[in-house]
């Protein structure tokens, strides 16, 4: 059983976008793909189940 | 096709132009566009006498706004315009969207059940202006003091404290004539904005979009199909749209450093259209156009005594049909207001309440038309491939898809505590009618709820005692309706919720002011005078 939540879970779907793009303005390409690296580490971290986490790994490279 | 520059009101000498002394008119609209149609009908439709100038003499060149929103409909509605929009126009729920070709998916608009109105319909502008001018020739005839001149260029103003002197060029020379009001209503490169030297300020997008209305034998369905990064390079995105008349819009995101004219060019629009459709398709070009975008509005839509609407007011781009859309409900907001102050039922600080609601509306617009941009066409590395990524997730994953951004569809702005918004005192009641919502429409037995609430204020009560009129300096007028009236269920779950019963008090432009669960005399008057900004009287 997929534990991974693939439904929409996001509240203000837009707002977060424009604040995730707005996140890297002004970053160099090397400085944004650097933001993206942190970013993920600070929301597994968030998540923590194991299981999720190996999922949601899976789902990125497979889709 | 219908010949879209018809000359629906053709320049005639007025005796205005050989008055001794400029004639004074109560209030004067400049722009013969959508909002400016409905900007006189509105005033003409409550009594208010209002002269409407336009340089040109009937509607303008080529398809321009296609998207009309339930909303405007509504309005339009209200004028008794809607009908023949409706009868014209094309209904669409389903689009998609697709990325290098592939289908990444579908989405059904699932309009709600119980409005009379769809949520959108495809109609071009000369159209819509068409159905504005009929509606003023039949109001006019049944004594609306609509005054549509064509051909009418207003070159020069002078503004005084009581009114505004126009310079009106005609092709029998200039003549003046004197304003009470002014309402600037001439489009987004106004004139009159410039001749006050007023800022236009916000943000230019350095991209351009080529629009084609093309017809076509092919069978493609009414649908809105969106394309990112299609392979056929015609456009780094691509919009097909139909319309009515057989006529489908096709919108290519052509880049920065284009040569204007060269793209214009016959030859290489077709190119564009044929590498799209491929080389069996058969079309015919009907109106080609090249435009860039901006996202801008003035700082203040009221100077006084003249007042902006529309696009001399504030600007968006096309992606999610904010821009006539919004306009015409700048007129609704506008009209009624100005009504009361030319009556001098409200003193002039309600037009404040215009400009202070309107910009409002105008910054949500503008946020959600950049985001669409944004997403549309991602100005860094790092944003075009958040774009991708999305987009291909997306294809796959449901949580992804509402983070896809191709226009968010224009919608009324709920006036959440601005100054003329009242209290909530309705416990457990729909968070969708709540003081500032445009009012929902429901369905009422043989006809609609929004076909009850014109002309001034309306009390509606539902299942809760109240007096039938109410004088407080104006007069409300009472609609009383209980369950019996509801045979859908959609007017509890639009006006009730959790409620057993609610009193609503609601402006003549469909806004709701202040609502509760039973009738409170002393709270409906505070926000009556509310407003109407007559709380010192």
């Amino acid at each position: 059983m997929a534990k991974l939540n693939t439904r929409p879970n996001i509240t203000a779907p837009d707002q977060f976008y424009a604040e995730l793009i707005r996140t890297h303005e002004g970053l160099t390409d090397e400085e944004s793909e650097a933001l993206n690296a942190r970013l993920i580490l600070l929301l597994a971290n968030h998540i923590g189940d194991a299981e999720v986490l190996t999922e949601a790994l899976a789902a990125a490279r497979e889709v | 096709m219908p010949d879209r520059t018809d000359r629906l009101y053709p320049y005639a000498r007025h005796p205005d132009q050989d008055a001794a002394s400029p004639r004074r008119h109560p209030v004067t609209v400049v722009g013969g566009g959508p909002v400016g149609l409905a900007t006189a009908l509105d005033l003409g439709l409550r009594g208010v006498p209002v002269l409407l100038l336009d340089d040109q003499e009937g509607v303008g060149e080529g398809s321009r706004a296609i998207c009309f929103a339930k909303r405007t409909l509504e309005i339009a509605d209200r004028y008794g315009a809607a009908a023949p929009m409706l009868d014209k126009g094309v209904v669409w729920n389903l689009g998609k969207v697709f990325h290098e070709d592939r289908k990444v998916f579908e989405f059904n608009l699932l309009p709600e059940d119980g409005h009379r109105f769809p949520a959108f319909i495809n109609l071009q502008q000369f159209h819509v202006e068409r159905f504005l001018v009929d509606r003023i020739r039949t109001a006019q005839a049944e004594g609306a003091p609509i005054d549509l001149r064509g051909g009418n260029r207003v070159t020069q103003i002078d503004r005084q404290p009581d009114h505004t002197t126009l310079t009106v060029t005609t092709p029998d020379g200039p003549c003046e004539i004197e304003t009470d009001w002014l309402v600037a209503c001439d489009g987004a490169s106004s004139p009159i904005r410039r001749m006050m030297g007023l800022d236009f300020d916000g943000r230019v997008f350095q991209d351009n979009f080529l629009i084609a209305d093309i017809t076509m034998t092919a069978d493609f369905p009414t649908e809105r199909w969106f394309w990112f990064e299609p392979s056929h390079r015609a456009g780094a995105s691509t919009l097909l749209h139909r319309q009515p008349d057989g006529v489908w819009r096709v919108d290519f995101q052509i880049g920065w450093d284009i040569d204007r004219t060269e793209e214009l060019r016959e030859e290489n629009v077709r190119r564009r259209l044929t590498a799209m459709l491929g080389p069996d398709v058969g079309y015919d070009l009907v109106w080609t156009s090249v435009y860039t975008f901006q996202c801008r509005r003035m700082t203040r839509f009221r100077h006084d005594r003249v007042i902006f609407a529309g696009d001399s007011a504030h600007q968006v781009s096309p992606f999610g049909a904010r821009g006539a859309n919004s306009g015409i409900q700048d007129a609704d907001n506008l009209g009624w207001k100005l009504a009361m102050v030319i009556r001098e039922e409200a003193p002039d600080t309600l037009l404040d309440s215009y400009d202070e609601e309107r910009r409002h509306a105008a910054d949500e617009n503008i946020l959600n038309s950049t985001r669409s941009t944004d997403f549309i066409t991602p100005k860094s590395r790092v944003s075009h491939t958040f774009r991708n990524a999305v987009l291909r997730l997306a294809g796959r994953y449901d949580f992804a898809r509402p983070l896809v951004n191709s226009g968010r569809l224009s919608v009324p702005c709920t006036y959440d505590g601005l100054s003329l918004t009242g209290a909530d005192d309705l416990p457990g009641g729909p968070a969708r009618t709540r003081p500032g919502s445009a009012c929902p429409d429901a369905p009422l037995g043989d006809g609609y709820l929004l076909d009850r609430l014109r002309d001034g204020f309306t009390l509606l009560t539902i299942d809760a005692g109240a007096p039938d009129t109410l004088a407080d300096g104006i007069t409300i007028r009472r609609l009383a309706l209980s369950a019996a009236d509801d045979p859908t269920g959609a007017l509890a779950a639009r006006y009730l919720g959790q409620a057993a019963s609610a009193v609503y008090l609601i402006r003549p432009d469909q806004h709701v002011v202040y609502r509760a669960a039973t009738y409170d005399d002393t709270a409906v008057r505070r926000a009556l005078r509310r407003t109407t900004c007559r709380e010192d009287t």
